[in-house]
């Protein structure tokens, strides 16, 4: 190879701190420019904060609304980035050759998933910002240890990714759209998002507090508005899908 | 090293359930070289190319790319090993550009972006987003994406199905220069116009396997003869010019004035008949070779019945 024409090979993959930083920054650019995702990560939670802490449509015990519905949103935020808005995309990107294609590309498989992973906190650190002013406005006291919050945070990501990759990577993409809108809207009720679980009888309420989303927004609520310490109980219950989601996730996620 | 074949196939089977997409295939590529993989729809070839790309792993046979193990050796290869899928593979909301910038930034030594978005087009549509393009500009972008990392190989998989004719043109210049490049280029097609201007070798597939493999001018030998036409004063003695011409030649009057040659029409056999021409005053008029096209071969190969 003598001369140096345009596309004389000379191949190489970028460093992988710049491939993740850029497809992670790719990711986010698509997330934040899709209007169904905005309308499930932003204004849904949003809405809900300002409807359920202004209105009395639930009785949710003693005290300000707000503090009652400002955690429940928190998880509402997590479970719509991590879980429906994750499971939606990635359902997509794999219907759409997407993923595959990026299996062909220097970008490993795992640097692909924590770019993933980076864009979704990068979106719920967004939410948390915004649900936060707007409960301040609201007249929120939160209490507690922000150190147990990010912890609920953390591990609640954690187990919604495993549950909404594991669905994104085994199920058809308009299978996949259905099913999380459909768990995200039960959840919502049934999760003790904005409905306290007291309201459930009892033999139901014991099954519902072994759901992630009840455990998150019990454990958030326990810290923000009672000012508990770290709440095990549910940092295992969320441990536990975190482990098996992600498991099962990395087992069947099928990439075509 | 760079005498090793760029891709080795050798018996390679692969199925889907019952059915058998590829039945004991053999292909070599050289480096350097522009490999046209030609067949009908459904005779295996995307299956070939996504096996040589890592995507499936063989029931049967071996395959080496660049000397490497396409399922292995993956993390080594991808870097090296430019791929365009016969469709998809952007999101649908990144816009043009933007992604094949994306695509870049994953490579250490990307040629020049903006370059490449002139050179094939997609200025105009470069903030439009991967939904709304036209099927030739998803097509253009998606081979941008295949080459803009300085590959050594690239496998293009129909790479201008879908395209008006600028567009082809487009795309054969640059698989033109990506191979005057040093560019290792395999491409699956099914115009036999394509790999015949295009191709230093075609592997023709059906049926699962390679049944013919040899360069455009070779295969299309191969066939049946070529004949060389022209016209001149009627009943010339044809006497003298085979005795020129070589053996297993032919030469007859069609038609008061009209003159027919069989044989291998090569550049030589031509001259034989213009002097021959000359010396006995001649001048050859309307002088034709009539060669045989890809296409001939490939039809009189795999038959010219439709397939189910």
């Amino acid at each position: 190879m003598s001369a140096t024409g345009t596309f004389t090979p000379h191949p190489g993959a970028a460093p992988l701190p710049r491939m993740i930083r850029a497809q992670a920054a790719l990711e986010t650019r698509m997330l934040l420019r899709n209007g169904e995702q905005l309308l499930l990560t932003v204004i849904i939670p949003a809405l809900l904060l300002v409807l359920f802490s202004a209105v009395d449509i639930v009785d949710t015990g003693s005290g300000k609304s707000v503090d009652f519905v400002a955690p429940g949103v928190l998880a509402l935020a997590v479970m719509s980035t991590a879980f429906t808005g994750q499971a939606i995309a990635t359902g997509f990107e794999r219907r759409y050759g997407v993923l595959k294609r990026l299996g062909a590309s220097p970008l490993p498989r795992w640097a692909l998933m924590t770019a993933k992973t980076c864009s979704v906190l990068v979106t719920e650190v967004l939410q948390v910002v915004l649900v936060t002013v707007i409960a301040f406005a609201l007249g929120w006291s939160p209490h507690g240890n922000p150190l147990a919050v990010l912890l609920l945070l953390v591990l609640g990501t954690a187990a919604f990714s495993g549950l909404g990759l594991l669905m994104a990577g085994t199920l058809k993409a308009e299978a996949t759209l259905a099913a999380a809108n459909l768990v995200f809207l039960l959840l919502l009720v049934g999760g003790g998002v904005i409905v306290p679980l007291e309201k459930f009888p009892g033999a139901a309420r014991s099954v519902l507090e072994l759901l992630p989303i009840s455990a998150l927004s019990d454990g958030l609520r326990d810290v923000l508005q009672h000012g508990a310490g770290m709440p095990w109980g549910d940092l295992g219950i969320l441990a536990v899908w975190a482990v098996l989601g992600l498991g099962a996730a990395a087992r069947w996620f099928r990439w075509e | 090293m760079r005498n090793e074949p760029a891709v080795e196939v050798v018996g390679l089977v692969k199925r889907y359930g019952a059915k058998t997409a590829v039945n004991g295939l053999d292909l070599s590529v050289a480096r350097g070289t522009l490999t046209a993989v030609l067949g009908p729809n459904g005779a295996g070839k995307t299956t070939t190319i996504e096996t040589c790309e890592g995507y499936r792993r063989p029931d049967a046979g071996t395959v080496r790319v660049l000397g490497l193990d396409p399922v292995a050796d993956s993390a080594a290869l991808r870097p090296r090993v430019g791929v365009m899928l016969q469709s998809g593979g952007v999101y649908p909301g990144a816009r043009a550009e933007e992604m094949l910038r994306h695509t870049a930034s994953l490579h250490a030594h990307p040629v020049d972006v903006d370059a490449l978005v002139e050179r094939l087009g997609l200025a105009a549509c470069g903030r439009t987003a991967y939904r709304r393009l036209s099927g030739g500009q998803q097509q253009r972008l998606s081979l941008a994406m295949a080459v803009v990392g300085r590959p050594e190989l690239v496998f293009l998989d129909e790479p201008t199905a879908g395209l008006d004719p600028q567009a082809r043109h487009a795309t054969w210049d640059l698989v033109r220069e990506l191979r005057a490049d040093g560019v290792t280029v395999v491409l699956t097609t099914h115009h036999m116009d394509e790999a015949e201007q295009l191709a230093d070798d075609v592997a023709i597939v059906d049926g699962g396997k390679v049944i013919a493999q040899g360069s455009p001018e070779r295969l299309c030998k191969g066939g049946a003869e070529n004949t060389l036409r022209f016209g001149g004063r009627p009943g010339l003695d044809l006497g003298s010019l085979l005795k020129a011409l070589p053996a297993q030649s032919a030469a007859v009057e069609l038609t008061p004035g009209t003159y027919r040659v069989s044989g291998e029409v090569d550049p030589q056999l031509l001259a034989t008949v213009t002097s021959w021409c000359a010396q006995n005053g001649v001048m050859p008029d309307r002088i034709s070779v009539e060669r045989h096209t890809l296409e001939d071969v490939f039809l009189e190969l795999t038959g010219k019945e439709l397939r189910a």
